[in-house]
């Protein structure tokens, strides 16, 4: 395949993809530890409605607007199901459950109420995203890579989402000490002086910019998928955190490229003519190789537990 | 409209499906209650996305047969099939490997999904048309539903309670307390497995009507809801049976009496509307209940000190305690103590005392730990041993003024 067909078409989405993966990945590996996995689930089920009402407040489909929708609704989200857990004293699986269908319920319905006909904006979007379409259309080559005017032209996706990436890698890397102690063991962190309480609050805050803004780019199954798969098929890869991480950080760009690949070519390779859904395949892909970890991985067992449970 | 759809006035079909609904709701509200006393609520939202595969892959196959893909039955046993599948994979995955039971639950999810958004897109692109119909599993839509669909539907509601009526027992016990459960012969790795099987009955069902990324609001929001009126299992279950029924039947009505308002969200909004009502409302867990609590207890503290300072002469600064003396007559509005209040404050000094020689005497130690600067000593003590305390403490002393 030529530069000139792959770079404009292909190498964009492929980017943004990787960005998206990593981002989501991160954040992902402190919250599979601390069993708040499915955070990542409601955050993108709440999205929904964020965007569909900053879309009936601003009138237009422009990025801040929706955006700031997003990030609020996810904001009211963890609220609620704090809120509910301890007003109701319910556990926080079914919390959660009840505040995240209700939200989405809410966005599809005022989503069917308003007049989107004009715009490009339904429940199949919110859920597939649109990561095929972000291409670009200045580039002629690879040569495009260094000529300032062809770059002026890539998709904006691509430097929010590598924006993103570096805020999330920023964050884990400065808070680091305080996450790992916090994260494996709360009393002790505590303990040492560690303000526990905001340290979770912030993780959970990056986890949906991160999941808020790749949701914009690449649609929520890729987010869903990729807080929780390369993180827990790299934690059956080893035992210790570094390590995981950037097994995790391998293994999510891996999806994203390798599903990219499958999505756009595999289709032609069988015969076929149109391309799949890239989302859907990348979030296939790291289940498959979660399913890897899980059947060949070293560290893929409970150290410790008794058989049979 | 609304009257119209809700007394069953808009024709057969519509009939059928707020009756179906009803009947999906209760079922699903009813298992809901196990999965959630369980503690495995969300293990439902695992089982709803893993059948879209299953779905896609049935249409594929019936229509690469040559027969019409959008057979309702052969969808449903696609998508039972895919479910069982991802079912499997996340107990694998919790038993087998170290993850937790949240992971796998979010790893089965977003990969059985993937996959089947894929196949979607196959069916798309493929060129085999009329597959328009598979987009309405994800939000479910009632509009179009065949005669025979709706009847399987409330058919397939209807089954399912009876096996509920049947294994009420065996389920109640296995989701209270499993280790009880076991030594009473149960078994209960079976027992959760028909859970399991009523989730994702209750979840194939549904699908037609509430679409697959919604059914698990059926499951789990009036279970919840059920939870806040009653301490008594049985009646949970109950309750939850008929909230479920209530919001679904509500919501297919609304529905069906205009355009553009979407069935499966409609139903899981009024579900909803009823746990909201719970939260707040509800008799002793709900939220008004224990502000209520909470301020009779605030009282009740505020008059007791207040009782306190005025026997021993101590003025009185703060304005609450002040307001609710005054309100209960003991003390006039300058703030001296009326005839009833000076004699209330007697009493409480003397209380006091009673309690201080109580806790020091080690005889008393059970009834000393029930101390905790409310409780009335008559409570705990009988007259006979109130008075053997007062020989200690000598007859009653004027109150200072």
């Amino acid at each position: 395949m030529s530069g000139a067909e792959f770079v404009p078409l292909s190498l964009p989405p492929i980017v943004i993809g990787t960005c998206a993966a990593i981002a989501c990945a991160l954040p992902g590996n402190f919250l599979l530890l601390r069993r708040q996995a499915l955070i990542g689930d409601a955050i993108s089920h709440v999205v929904l409605p964020g965007i569909v009402v900053a879309f009936i407040l601003s009138g237009a489909i422009s990025t801040w607007p929706m955006m700031i929708g997003a990030a609020g609704a996810a904001l009211i989200a963890v609220l609620l199901i704090e809120a509910i857990r301890r007003l109701g004293r319910i556990e926080p699986g079914a919390a959660m459950g009840v505040v995240f269908t209700t939200m989405f319920a809410g966005g599809v319905l005022l989503l069917e109420q308003t007049d989107t006909s004009s715009v490009h904006l339904d429940v199949e979007h919110a859920l597939y995203g649109n990561l095929e379409s972000l291409i670009w259309l200045d580039a002629t080559g690879w040569g495009s890579l260094l000529d300032p005017l062809a770059l002026a032209g890539l998709p904006t996706e691509l430097p929010r989402m590598a924006a993103v990436l570096v805020l999330t890698s920023l964050f884990v890397a400065i808070f680091w000490r305080a996450l790992k102690i916090s994260t494996f063991d709360e009393g002790f962190a505590q303990a040492v002086g560690i303000k526990t309480t905001p340290l979770g609050l912030a993780l959970v805050v990056v986890a949906a910019v991160s999941a808020v803004a790749a949701f914009d780019a690449v649609g929520s199954i890729i987010v869903i998928a990729m807080f929780i798969c390369p993180p827990a098929a790299a934690r059956m890869m080893t035992n210790r955190l570094e390590r995981q991480i950037a097994w995790s950080v391998g293994f999510a760009a891996l999806s994203a490229i390798l599903g990219y690949v499958l999505a756009g070519y595999g289709p032609l390779w069988i015969g076929l003519y149109d391309a799949v859904s890239a989302a859907g395949m990348i979030a296939t892909v790291s289940g498959v190789i979660l399913a890897l970890a899980a059947l060949f991985g070293p560290c893929r067992t409970r150290a410790g537990a008794p058989a049979g449970v | 409209m609304i009257w119209d759809a809700l007394l069953l006035q808009l024709g057969y079909n519509a009939t059928l499906v707020s009756v179906g609904a009803a009947l999906l709701g209760a079922a699903a509200g009813i298992t809901g209650t196990f999965l959630f006393l369980r503690k495995r609520a969300l293990v439902a939202d695992a089982v709803s996305h893993a059948t879209l595969p299953g779905v896609c892959l049935a249409f594929l196959v019936m229509a690469s047969l040559g027969g019409d893909g959008r057979n309702l039955i052969g969808l449903l046993i696609g998508s039972a099939l895919s479910a069982w599948v991802g079912l499997w994979c996340l107990n694998w995955l919790t038993l087998r490997t170290r993850l937790a039971e949240d992971a796998a639950i979010g790893a089965v999810l977003s990969t059985f999904f993937g996959f089947g958004v894929v196949l979607l897109t196959v069916i798309q692109t493929a060129g085999i048309g009329r597959q328009a119909g598979l987009e309405g599993f994800l939000l479910g839509s009632t509009a179009g539903m065949l005669f025979n669909d709706a009847l399987m539907i409330a058919g397939g509601g209807a089954a399912t309670l009876v096996i509920i009526a049947l294994t009420r027992r065996a389920l109640t016990l296995v989701s209270f307390d499993p280790e009880y459960a076991s030594a009473q012969g149960i078994n209960v790795s079976q027992v959760d497995m028909l859970m399991m099987g009523l989730v994702m009955a209750v979840t194939v069902i549904g699908l037609k009507i509430v679409g697959l990324i919604l059914i698990v609001a059926l499951l789990i929001i009036p279970a919840v809801t059920a939870r806040f009126w009653s301490e008594r299992s049985d009646i949970v279950v109950l309750l939850a049976g008929i909230f479920g029924a209530t919001a679904a039947y509500v919501g297919a009505g609304v529905s069906a009496s205009a355009p553009n308002l979407p069935t499966g969200p409609l139903i899981v909004l009024m579900s909803a509307g009823l746990f909201a009502l719970s939260l707040f409302f509800a008799p002793s867990r709900g939220v008004m209940a224990a502000v209520i609590r909470q301020q009779r207890f605030q009282r009740r503290v505020h008059l007791r000190q207040g009782l306190l300072a005025l026997a021993q002469g101590q003025p009185i600064y703060e304005n609450l305690t002040l307001r609710l003396l005054g309100r209960a007559g003991l003390v006039r509005p300058d703030g001296v103590a009326t005839e009833i209040g000076r004699a209330r404050a007697a009493k409480a000094l003397r209380d006091e005392k009673r309690w201080e020689i109580l806790r020091r005497d080690h005889a008393h130690e059970a009834a000393a730990e029930l101390y905790d600067g409310l409780r009335e000593i008559e409570t705990v003590l009988t007259p006979d041993e109130i008075r053997e305390i007062d020989t200690k403490i000598g007859p009653p002393q004027e109150i200072p003024t």
